[in-house]
């Protein structure tokens, strides 16, 4: 290991850590290399909340509940245009804040960001009751093209038809399409004059001078990047703070990271804004001030207490129509801990529990969307104090961190968004959305005539004519209809990130990344589960067209019984997994935009809901208009082994393709995983133990009866902080629509008899 | 449903030797029946017609799925991740031991395997007479630990309620502590039919008797999702009209039943610190 070097004129802010490789160039991952601080114990050692965070979580708590009842949203900006500077300072109570920022200048103001798009930022004032601007109205429509006019300029008819028709939904071609993880301990190891001069440099060795697209891309966006870097010292700077230099105390580290999270959510509204992985980082800074005697743990509590207070508060005003997809207000900013390095050392340490203790200090909330990499490694200690903390609030996600590591190449990722994984310092996603697979199901039935709309929109094909499906038959439509989606997916979303960079480039989050980086092209699957039953029902079951009187499949009949995915059953299961690969290998015969990688996920967060609602009667008997199951959930009542044979039927599906993320949501009632809170959080570890060694990637853990969801629904005012994990996030369930909390009600909860 | 047809093919014939289990149902995840998680085979049969029995759907006998102990076993394999160091697969019912021959075979090949394995049992079947006996001495080789309900104390109460004396029941576990044979002790907390403070002590009482072996008593508050069952199935419920025990019915048996005073199943391998 390194020494610190004398000479060195950062030395004084680093004193105390081990050197290496991150002293010479940016490199975060190998600071955490030398200086992780592992844990092994249990949660003995943590700290409640100071006084000063119990009143400022009352103000925050008394907030939201203004918030709900003024309709969803306290206030807005209508007349200034985000910024990291457009904003004075704001403040909860400033005397009681060690961490400070806010988006705008007042706790839960929702800032005005129209760069996505002019008439999502107006629609989502109007729902709430707000009016634009008229000179911004005009800015933002004469003077100044967004992402989303980009976008409608160079779409294909194709294109609009299959949004119109919904067989591909929540195309980021209007709002921001997120999903990138800025490596925000940067700001506090290296300082912003440092992050400049590397940013620089790189700029100077982009090209030899010959000006390709290329070239010139790269060159503007590292100058957006120096500029967004001096910009976020300013907006410190009106906070009080010279970021300038690296953070010297663990107050400062934390509060640096703050303002690098703060500058991504003050200038983007993204899909998801993640937080990234902090935890073993911030815990080297806790720990050198422990050793110090600088602070005692209740101090180091707070710290993290109140950064995540701030991460709790962080808003975006979005329309009626967002909210039906991704409902109560989430953001994603997703928090991932723990994970075992390449070298076999767990990074489990006591920032990890002290980021759990938070929902203890100061209540459940759906934000941030605490991760968990596991690993059958990791201590048992933290394992316990995490199941722990799953039964008490149903707000953790589980992911396989070893399958993950492998995969990407890195034990410093995180995960971004609601389940996927991303190389921190050199990987970006582009966001997706997602295609309708079960829909395709009724186009090849239907010859690309859509079963709601009546109009043609997939290729004009032959129907299937017979009374019968023929198995055969069905699948050479398919294959066409399917390839059609294919073409017509990827290519609008070559188009959007296209337009996404050109007019809303995120400078404020990737200035944080390494300049050259890899990129993935995400795509998305819904209706897996519909989709595989309806194949399997054909296969196996016989099935028996009936149709309406324009000739259009409305109904379906399966004379026989039939495997149906969620059973552990290779029949149904390998329907799955060839669905998934048949689809990605389709969409990667394309071009994909700035030479990124394929990958997909089965992932529908909130959304199941909305894509039923717009999907037609299919073949395993789910009917028109009912929610799909969510993610890569088997059908509701599909399942007949119980929940660790659902479980595994999930696990088949190939990591390989599906890189952005295979998510699971499991409803258990206390009950059923023991009768007493000791064996329960033993069967807790024990399930997401087996899920991950059987290659299981992602897991949502709910641990509540029914009947406290039908009482939450019935009084609200009970359950103030009521969280439940709904396919790759968490949210309060009075948040959640009419619609979608019965659908949470309805779900498979395994319960013992 | 049919029960993993997918292997039927793969699998050879059995043999006529080799004993059938008749399957009602597989639970997967069987987190309250026996130490861990637990691959939890219903068998199909059950002689007793307990009033507060959730499971009316399997009292009839040689019906169900048919398998064989090996087919029962390559499934359960496929859970293995998920049993820890506790977990492994317990037989319930129905009536387990109607089937003591595929019990028999089962448990032998698991052992073999190195899983551990859980008898759920009322014990009703149980006799001293040959050839049953000497089966019965065969198949507790191969088990590590039963689950065994006491319903009633009073043999004639225990008849009103079930159908059957409890006189071979208490008899079973007489054999079980004379030969070592651990055991869980389960009571059905049943308002107006086995929630009383008299009995409840008596039991607790009997239950010293024989703690030597009892590594845990757990109190099962009666619920009311069977109901459906017996709708299903054409059949009066006989407990129409009863609703499941108070909390304070639960604790109260619990402590006439000092159940915190068997705590062995905590120095299973590896049991969590609690």
């Amino acid at each position: 290991m390194k020494q610190l070097q004398a000479n060195d004129t950062t030395t004084d802010y680093w004193e105390g850590f081990n050197g290496g490789d991150w002293q010479d160039s940016i490199d975060v991952r190998d600071f955490i290399q030398q200086n992780l601080v592992q844990y092994d114990g249990d949660e003995s050692f943590l700290a409640g909340p100071t006084e000063a965070t119990t009143t400022l979580n009352n103000k925050v708590m008394a907030l939201k509940q203004q918030e709900r009842e003024a309709g969803g949203v306290l206030d807005a900006d209508n007349d200034v245009p985000a910024t990291l500077t457009s904003h004075g300072p704001g403040y909860i109570e400033k005397d009681l804040e060690k961490i400070v920022g806010l988006q705008t200048d007042k706790p839960l103001k929702r800032a005005f960001m129209p760069y996505g798009g002019i008439r999502m930022a107006e629609d989502a004032l109007e729902a709430y009751g707000f009016k634009t601007d008229p000179k911004m109205h005009q800015i933002f429509t004469e003077w100044r093209k967004t992402h989303n006019a980009g976008v409608f300029d160079v779409y294909t008819p194709d294109m609009r038809k299959a949004r119109h028709y919904k067989i591909i939904t929540g195309l980021p071609d209007a709002y921001g399409r997120g999903r990138i993880i800025p490596d925000l301990p940067r700001i506090a190891l290296y300082g912003i004059d440092r992050l400049i001069q590397a940013k620089v440099t790189d700029h100077d060795n982009v090209g030899d001078g010959e000006m390709t697209d290329d070239v010139i891309r790269l060159r503007e966006q590292i100058a957006e990047q120096v500029k967004a870097l001096k910009g976020m010292k300013k907006m410190a700077a009106s906070y009080g703070f010279d970021i300038s230099k690296p953070a010297k105390t663990a107050q400062e580290a934390v509060q640096w990271v703050y303002f690098g999270y703060l500058a991504a959510v003050k200038t983007q509204n993204g899909a998801a804004m993640s937080v990234g992985r902090i935890d073993s980082f911030l815990d080297v800074f806790i720990q050198r001030d422990l050793d110090r005697g600088l602070i005692d743990e209740k101090q180091a509590q707070e710290l993290i207490d109140q950064f995540v207070m701030k991460l709790r508060m962080v808003r975006f005003i979005r329309t009626t129509d967002y909210n039906d997809l991704f409902s109560g207000d989430p953001i994603w900013a997703t928090l991932s801990m723990a994970g075992v390095g390449m070298d076999g050392r767990h990074h489990v340490n006591k920032t990890s529990f002290r980021v759990l203790k938070t929902l203890d200090n100061m209540g459940a909330a759906p934000e941030p969307n605490i991760t968990l990499l596991w690993d059958k490694r990791l201590p048992d200690g933290f394992k316990r104090y995490a199941s722990k903390v799953s039964i008490d609030s149903s707000t953790i996600q589980y992911e396989n961190d070893s399958l993950m590591r492998n995969e990407w190449g890195t034990d410093y990722y995180g995960i971004a968004c609601c389940v996927s994984a991303q190389p921190i310092a050199g990987g970006v996603q582009f966001f997706g959305a997602r295609a309708n697979m079960a829909k395709t199901v009724l186009y090849a039935i239907n010859g690309g005539v859509d079963e709601l709309g009546k109009a043609q929109v997939g290729p004009a094909a032959e129907p299937i004519k017979s009374e019968y499906i023929d198995y055969d038959d069905f699948m050479t439509k398919f294959d066409r209809q399917l390839s059609w989606v294919a073409d017509v997916y990827v290519n609008a979303l070559n188009a959007i990130h296209y337009m996404h960079d050109k007019y809303d480039y995120e400078a404020e989050q990737l200035c944080l990344k390494d300049s050259r980086l890899d990129y993935t092209f995400a795509t998305g699957i819904s209706g897996l589960s519909h989709a595989t039953d309806s194949l399997s029902a054909i296969k196996y079951g016989h099935v028996k067209i009936i149709r309406d009187e324009d000739g259009i499949a409305v109904d379906f009949k399966a004379d026989n019984d039939y495997p149906r995915y969620g059973n552990n059953d290779d029949r149904a299961d390998n329907i799955a997994k060839m669905l998934v690969k048949k689809l990605f290998d389709k969409m990667n015969t394309h071009h994909l935009y700035h030479g990124a990688k394929l990958s997909t996920s089965v992932l529908t967060i909130t959304s199941n809901v909305v894509y039923g609602k717009n999907t037609g009667t299919t073949p395993n008997g789910r009917q028109a208009g009912e929610p799909f199951s969510p993610g890569a959930n088997p059908a509701y009542g599909a399942e007949q082994n119980g929940a660790l044979a659902s479980l595994l039927s999930t696990a088949k599906i190939p990591y390989k393709y599906a890189r952005d993320g295979i998510s699971n949501t499991f409803g258990v009632t206390p009950r059923t995983l023991g009768n007493d809170i000791s064996s329960q959080e033993d069967t807790l570890v024990n399930m997401v133990d087996g899920y991950m060694e059987n290659k299981g990637m992602h897991l949502n853990i709910n641990v509540f009866n029914r009947d406290t969801l039908k009482d939450a629904q019935a009084h609200p005012e009970k359950y103030p902080t009521l969280t439940v994990r709904v396919s790759g996030y968490c949210v309060y369930f009075a948040d959640l629509t009419k619609e979608q909390q019965d659908d949470v009600i309805s779900r498979t909860y395994f319960e013992a008899m | 449903m049919k029960i993993f047809e997918q292997e039927q093919s793969s699998v050879a014939v059995a043999e006529n030797t080799t004993p059938i289990g008749y399957v009602h149902s597989i639970e997967t995840f069987g987190s309250v029946d026996g130490p861990g998680i637990r691959y939890v085979l219903f068998l199909q049969g059950c002689r007793m017609r307990c009033q507060f029995c959730h499971n009316p759907d399997t009292w009839n006998q040689g019906v169900g799925d048919e398998l064989t102990a090996d087919q029962v076993l390559a499934d359960a394999e496929r859970y293995k991740a998920f049993w820890g160091k506790q977990g492994g697969i317990t037989t319930s019912g129905g009536e387990a031991l109607l089937q003591i021959d595929f019990l028999i075979d089962l448990f032998k090949k698991a052992h073999a395997k190195g899983i551990k394995t859980c008898l759920d049992t009322c014990g009703q079947p149980f006799t001293r007479k040959q050839p049953w006996f000497g089966k019965f001495e065969e198949l507790m080789r191969y088990t590590d630990v039963s689950l065994v309900d006491i319903k009633q104390i009073n043999p004639r109460e225990h008849k009103r309620l079930t159908g059957w004396s409890n006189e071979n029941i208490f008899d079973m576990l007489s054999y079980m502590l004379e030969n070592n044979k651990h055991v869980w002790i389960r009571h059905v907390l049943v308002p107006q039919r086995t929630d009383f403070d008299t009995e409840l002590i008596q039991i607790g009482n009997y239950i010293k008797t024989i703690a030597p072996i009892v590594d845990k008593v757990e109190v099962l508050p009666y619920h009311t999702m069977g109901v459906s069952k017996y709708k299903e199935l054409g059949i009066d419920y006989p407990l129409d009209g009863i609703e499941p025990p108070t909390q304070a019915r639960v604790k109260n048996a619990e402590k006439l039943l000092h159940t915190t005073d068997y705590t062995n199943y905590k120095n299973y391998p590896n049991y969590p610190k609690a």
